[in-house]
């Protein structure tokens, strides 16, 4: 990778200055302008907002154990569902891989000091805990009862939570991730460092830049909305208001002109992860680099036309209808090319199975799963009878857990050891991993059933002949629970008592493998120049851990 | 990236910027002119020509676009273009609903090529 | 890293960067995209315009022609000014004349500014107001297609209102730029935050360019 030679036996990493030592004090890290801790900071602000949003989950699914609900109000549960709803996606997924991984990865995997706007990026996080602020104080006066789709009228006119307040919460978390697009666009165009062509870029790159697009296109438009909808709230009177000849489908137009493809940014990052995952795991390079890296463009902008399927049955036109659902098949052939070029980089690969290799073949696996359940959803006819239950819940908990939440479980578990320079337990991380993937499936898979059968989501209440399957799912989430949990024990521990990582623990190919973990605070001793492509497996720099893959256990 | 401390930012000169001032004025003037002239339906396309060309005055000369590398200009046009994309699709649903209980399948197909004409 | 007097970068150089013209490029690409979001965030009210316009145009006509064409003309005229004072206040910075010369483009674009902004409130909004023609606030309109009067009033008050709060941004910045400029940060090596400010100030300008002949100028005034 670099012309530059290193010295690859490190001094231990308390001797030596790295961003994390580089300064002390909370200051030192209230003010940084380092994109490494600003990714910090985004983790533990994301992780906390998971809490949330997982005890909400945690409520809704005790309660549906019982057909009559075991534990909430009808009025209560509809402030669950919400609540879990917005926390998750506005709160957690949708910044997750890009402000924790995108922060700290970027730049260094293009070879830059830092981001382009570095002060920018640390507004994006105040941004963002203002944001999760106001959400945390309408959480606490109630919580609203909208669900996370804020449909007038019922939002505008009737509902008696605090719409305008958790409004305003994910109106401000949108412009944080407006400006962290806005920056990774603009560092990715401007920064690469000196023989860093496009097309030598990691398509975790890619992946980042194509849903930073997504970031800069759709998120202004889902900010108008709310801005629009607050002020009806606030004025009575409003342009979704029937009353003045206001058409409350037009806010669905609206909305999901964003929402829609905020599902892609909350998939293509982790899409991106795995195509990372699964090169170094296999060790070697990715099958189709130039499909799979135009594949993330191509989702991107098909994700743009295609958001009226959410609206095949609320009253849209038939016109409408049949234009969105052709469009919405056509969205399905750049996810299917990722997901076979994967597999073809899997074919005849040296594979290993730690736990980040065992998140992104879980991921392949589900992700498909749900991404073909959606084809279900995308016929006009089928939708007719799915929409509205629990299939469409299965479907999406299938492409956004089974998918997006395990692509950055397995991120995290990669580039650990360069983030914290410390080495988890593989075979913890391994056992995590296999629990999640079965507490995730027990979770989920009845609701595809029952869901069929016609139980309606969002309803605390449902008719006795499917109890059994709730109690699966129900079931199911405690064991999922249980598998998010220890993640946290270990890594934690990690950070004190984890063995050392070296510069490359896994022999991955990457510029940011070259670099000392923890990194230095500008990232490279020597500013790299690029002279290979991506994944050029094998590769030069030698393994410098002992306990890397195909050695040993840990 | 060469290393030079001067940027190499065009120099608009003083004249053209007035010309594209006095250009927007009088476009001002011609679009409230046209205002009070019974067009019918060509006064909202006449109004509108005039707003675009002055945009595109004041995006090439004041914004300095004609001087500006091809990347500024595509992100230019793709912002439009999602903008496009947005009323577009919206109108394909709001402008479309035609709720006639008539003869199912293609039958639809006239009352609604009716309705937009 | 130190002893940075005696590197060639000037000053406002940021050490992220290679060099000067990298960091032109960038602040520009990103002040463009951030203006692409701009287009996206107007460009919700637009759509919503749009539809409505086309399905309850004699309403918007009633609605449009509450509004005074002379103001909206003025205000135009005020802020196409605005546009070429501030494009001189850039060239002044970009051709090295003394920083008092480039203040006095930026403050008289202010002052067009909060002219324009003057008159809106005291001529239209504030007369709106007492006319009872305001959604939400004093509405007292019985004449024809009340209800579609009042969505587009509704328009009316919305798109201006967000437009006006960008102009109140866009006086913030200016004064942040007065000060940098009094404190001599600018120089023909470095202006990129003048260019910039430049650019939102047109893109806010533009916006008004249409708020003008959709919303003043509906079905004719004949």
């Amino acid at each position: 990778m670099s012309t530059a030679t290193v010295d690859i036996h490190d001094h231990p990493a308390e001797s030596r200055v790295n961003y994390l030592n580089a300064n002390y004090g909370i200051k030192s890290w209230l003010l940084t302008t380092d994109h490494k801790r600003i990714g910090l900071l985004y983790l533990g602000t994301i992780t906390f907002m998971f809490l949330i949003g997982g005890t909400a989950a945690a409520l809704m699914r005790l309660n549906l154990v019982e057909p009559q609900g075991a534990l909430l109000e009808p009025e209560t549960y509809n402030k669950m569902f919400s609540t879990h709803g917005i926390v998750m996606v506005f709160f957690f997924l949708v910044p997750s891989i890009p402000a924790t991984l995108g922060n700290f990865l970027i730049p260094m995997m293009i070879g830059a000091r830092d981001v382009a706007f570095p002060k920018l990026n640390l507004m994006s996080w105040y941004l963002f805990i203002t944001g999760c602020a106001f959400a945390l104080v309408a959480i606490l006066s109630g919580g609203v009862d909208t669900g996370w789709t804020f449909y007038p009228p019922y939002s505008s006119l009737y509902s008696h939570t605090p719409v305008v307040i958790m409004a305003l919460g994910v109106f401000i978390a949108g412009f944080s991730s407006i400006l962290t697009g806005l920056n990774f666009v603009v560092t990715i165009h401007k920064m690469r460092a000196p023989g860093m062509t496009w097309f030598r870029l990691p398509l975790f790159i890619w992946a980042l830049y194509a849903t930073s697009l997504i970031f800069i296109l759709g998120t202004p438009v889902i900010a108008i909305t709310l801005f629009l909808l607050g002020l009806e709230r606030l004025l009575h009177v409003g342009i979704f208001d029937p009353a003045i000849g206001g058409d409350p489908l037009l806010f669905q137009h609206l909305f999901w002109f964003y929402s829609h493809p905020a599902v892609y940014i909350m998939i293509l990052p982790s899409m991106g992860v795995v195509s990372e995952l699964i090169t170094a795991f296999s060790r070697k390079k990715i099958f189709g680099y130039s499909f799979v890296a135009f594949s993330s463009l191509a989702i991107a902008v098909i994700s743009f036309i295609v958001w009226g399927h959410h609206m095949f049955v609320t009253g849209q036109s038939i016109y409408a209808g049949l234009v969105f659902s052709v469009l919405s098949f056509l969205v399905a052939i750049p996810s299917a090319v990722k997901v076979f070029n994967w597999t073809a980089t899997l074919y005849k690969g040296s594979i290993s199975y730690q736990a980040p290799m065992l998140y992104a073949l879980g991921f392949i696996g589900l992700f498909t799963m749900g991404g073909l359940t959606g084809l279900f959803l995308a016929s006009l006819a089928t939708d007719v009878h799915l929409n509205g239950t629990y299939f469409v819940v299965a479907h999406f908990h299938y492409i956004m857990v089974g998918g997006a939440l395990m692509g950055y479980l397995g991120g995290i578990h990669f580039w650990w050891p360069k983030i914290t320079g410390r080495l988890y337990p593989d075979m913890w991380a391994r056992v995590a991993a296999v629990i999640v993937f079965v507490g995730f499936n027990l979770t989920f898979f009845p609701q595809f059933i029952v869901g069929y059968l016609g139980m309606p989501r969002r309803y605390a209440v449902y008719p006795a002949e499917f109890q059994v399957l709730n109690v699966m799912s129900s079931a199911g989430a405690s064991v999922l629970a249980v598998g998010y949990i220890i993640p946290l024990v270990y890594l934690t521990w990690s950070m004190r008592y984890g063995p050392e990582a070296g510069r490359n623990p896994w022999g991955a190919a990457g510029l940011e493998w070259t670099t000392p973990s923890p990194p230095p605070t500008e990232n490279f001793e020597v500013p790299p120049i690029v002279t290979e492509d991506a994944y050029n497996y094998p590769i030069k720099q030698p393994r410098d851990y002992p306990n890397a893959p195909g050695v040993a256990r840990v | 990236m060469s290393e030079h401390s001067g940027d190499t930012g065009h120099v608009v000169p003083v004249s053209t910027y007035v010309l594209v001032f006095l250009a927007l004025m009088a476009g001002t003037a011609l679009t409230t002119g046209v205002a009070y002239i019974d067009l019918g339906r060509w006064n909202t396309v006449v109004a509108l020509t005039i707003a675009v060309t002055k945009m595109m005055l004041v995006v090439l000369f004041f914004m300095h676009v004609k001087y500006a590398t091809g990347l500024t200009r595509i992100v230019i046009l793709a912002g439009f273009f999602w903008l496009g994309i947005m009323i577009t699709l919206t109108c394909s649903d709001e402008l479309t609903r035609v709720w006639e209980i008539n003869s199912a399948g293609w039958g639809g197909i006239i009352p609604f090529l009716l309705h937009l004409f | 890293m130190a002893a940075h007097g005696a590197d060639k970068h000037p000053p406002g150089f940021a050490h992220q960067f290679e060099d000067m013209a990298q960091q032109k490029e960038a602040s520009t690409l990103g002040m463009w995209a951030f203006l692409v979001t701009e287009i996206l965030f107007f460009g919700g009210m637009f759509t919503a315009y749009t539809i409505y316009r086309e399905l309850h145009f004699e309403s918007f006509v009633t609605g449009s022609h509450l509004l005074e064409v002379k103001f909206g003309a003025t205000n135009t005229y005020v802020l196409i000014c605005s546009s070429l004072t501030m494009a001189l206040a850039i060239r002044s910075a970009q051709t090295g004349k003394r920083k008092g010369q480039i203040i006095f483009w930026l403050i008289l674009t202010m002052i067009l500014g909060a002219l324009f902004l003057g008159l809106k409130l005291r001529f239209e909004w504030y007369r709106d107001y007492v006319d009872g023609i305001v959604p939400g606030i004093s509405w007292a309109y019985n004449g024809p297609h009340a209800p579609g009067v009042q969505m587009f009033m509704c328009f009316y008050f919305f798109m201006t209102g967000v437009h006006a709060l960008h102009m109140v941004a866009g006086l913030g910045i200016l004064t942040v730029l007065v000060i940098m400029t009094a404190r001599n940060k600018f120089s023909p090596e470095y202006y990129a935050p003048l260019e910039i400010s430049g650019l939102y100030w047109h893109f806010v300008d533009i916006v008004w360019i249409f708020l003008f002949a959709l919303l003043y100028l509906i079905g004719g005034r004949y």
